[in-house]
């Protein structure tokens, strides 16, 4: 296994090929498996990701709380006149129409976390939709995705109990957008560069979730990552670098995350759940429970 | 599945929302204590303590232990009806509030079930990512996670049934990873908790329930998701 996103760059480099080729590679040989048995059962995934996609962005999917529901359909209903354009505002419906379903009860693939679930399906399927990429190559990429969540949890965390929302959303962000760096023809140096544009945008993000339930702010904030993804995607086939090392910003997320308050780690006690509204919500959700 | 960082803990579990811990690791539970005693429940108690308590109805923490009683997986997509499910597979259930107790784990739950055969009390608590750790069995203190094959026997404390239990093991060629004894007064009964490299056939859970001294068996199956 890698321990840092400079070594697998070095690698892929060293072998001339793509990360995901890399890591399959890799991981077929430590699991004692053929490389199309890991294939299969990551278009399995990919396979789930697609089918949570569809259904929560045709119809309305409540959650279970009757808190959320329909956000990813609602925004999915304007992508073709979206200020954003209509692939930014797309991965941003498919990223909440996953979180829906999960808020839902429904199946979804925790990609890195349940309640980052959203993400990778909404920027992966929306950008190999919008350049042509073949189910193959959208699957591969998943291994590059997973590639880079593996490095942020060996050298920082994917918890939001330890390391707040930048660990779950921010991670997925990055995560997704070094996939879609592979999608768009992008070197692995450029995957990398782009992972941390992701992770950086979203530095000390607060995991404050209301109630203490997946879902105020967590659906939307799959929404905003997919879009981080996608642009940080873009910045780095532009040629833009991080002048800091993309290991360091991960690094740095880890101490960043060791530094937030245990209020803003999943307690729901401090951000958003601390709020006037964000308590009565609580107070409601409560009395559901004794009902 | 959930032991190795591997490529599908992160692109993966597949698993049904919201929650790792509050819904998956539910339905776990609900497994683990379904396989201890052995057969589908009839009869449930469920207490829920803390976390699971306070934001389990948002997280479908309820629906998620009764289906893990039925046998389902944590994919499985009948958990959001499982309480009808229960109901048509002939289950009573009672789900109960704990309340606070700080000296259990955040998410803890307390199973008392009847079978057609017999009774079990398991209690267990979910510690993230939907890994779970079984506390007490019958009242027996313990510590095992579910994510091995797990013999369970309950037997007399005397010499030579802790070397019998794994001389049957090593004659059906299982090789043990782990292993736990634990009784609550010296000569009565203990529990023993083996976790095994191998699974563990129904042959070597009828040669177990032969022997003298033991006075039940229990086999986990993590392989078979659900049951």
């Amino acid at each position: 296994m890698f321990k840092t996103l400079q070594e697998l760059v070095e690698a892929a480099g060293r072998e001339k090929c793509r990360l995901s080729d890399l890591i399959r590679a890799r991981e077929a040989e430590a699991a004692g498996v053929a490389e199309n048995e890991l294939f299969l059962k990551m278009k399995k995934q990919y396979r789930v990701m697609q089918e949570a996609a569809r259904s929560g962005t045709e119809r309305v999917v409540k959650s279970i709380s009757g808190l959320t529901g329909g956000e990813g359909r609602m925004l999915w209903e304007r992508a073709d006149r979206a200020l954003c354009g209509p692939l930014m505002a797309r991965a941003a419906a498919r990223a909440m129409a996953v979180a829906n379903v999960n808020a839902s009860m429904g199946k979804v693939v925790a990609a890195p976390t349940a309640g980052s679930c959203g993400i990778l399906p909404g920027v992966l399927i929306t950008v190999a939709e919008a350049l042509g990429n073949s189910e193959e190559a959208v699957v591969n990429s998943l291994f590059t995705a997973a590639a880079v969540g593996e490095v942020i949890a060996v050298n920082a965390t994917l918890a939001g109990a330890e390391g707040g929302c930048q660990a779950e959303c921010g991670a997925a962000a990055a995560m997704a957008a070094a996939a879609a760096v592979e999608l768009a023809g992008g070197a692995p140096e450029q995957s990398a560069h782009a992972a941390a544009f992701a992770l950086k945008a979203v530095m000390g993000l607060v995991c404050d979730p209301v109630a203490g339930l997946v879902e105020v702010p967590c659906i939307k904030r799959n929404g905003m990552g997919a879009v981080q993804a996608v642009l940080a995607a873009d910045m780095a086939l532009a040629g833009l670098i991080s002048l800091i090392p993309p290991d360091e910003v991960i690094a740095a997320m880890k101490e960043v995350g060791r530094c937030l308050p245990a209020s803003l780690k999943e307690t729901a006690a401090g951000g958003l759940a601390a709020t006037p509204t964000g308590r009565e919500i609580h107070r409601r959700v409560l009395e559901n429970v004794h009902r | 599945m959930y032991g190795a960082l591997d490529v599908f803990a992160i692109i993966g579990p597949t698993m049904i929302g919201p929650s790792s811990s509050h819904t998956a690791g539910a339905v776990r539970l609900g497994n683990l204590a379904g396989w201890i005693l052995g057969e589908r429940p009839q009869r449930a108690k469920v207490i829920l303590y803390n976390s699971f308590a306070s934001t389990g109805y948002g997280h479908g923490t309820d629906r998620a232990l009764i289906a893990g009683l039925l046998g389902f997986a944590p994919d499985d997509e009948r958990i959001r009806n499982a309480f009808a499910e229960a109901t048509a597979l002939g289950l009573h259930w009672e789900l109960c509030d704990g309340g606070r107790d700080e000296n259990l784990h955040p998410n803890t739950v307390c199973f008392m079930l009847t079978g057609a055969h017999g009774e079990s009390v398991v209690t267990g608590c979910s510690v993230g990512g939907g890994r779970v750790k079984i506390l007490s069995v019958d009242g027996f203190a313990t510590d095992f996670s579910g994510e091995y094959a797990t013999v369970l026997t309950v037997h007399r404390d005397r010499p030579g049934v802790v070397a019998a239990v794994t001389a049957c093991l090593a004659a059906g060629r299982v090789n043990i990873a782990q292993m736990r004894v634990s009784r609550q007064w010296k000569g009565e009964k203990a529990l023993m908790v083996i976790e095994t490299d191998q699974p563990l056939s129904t042959e070597i859970k009828a040669a177990l329930q032969k022997m003298p001294d033991i006075c039940r068996v229990s086999i986990i199956q993590p392989s078979l998701e659900g049951r």
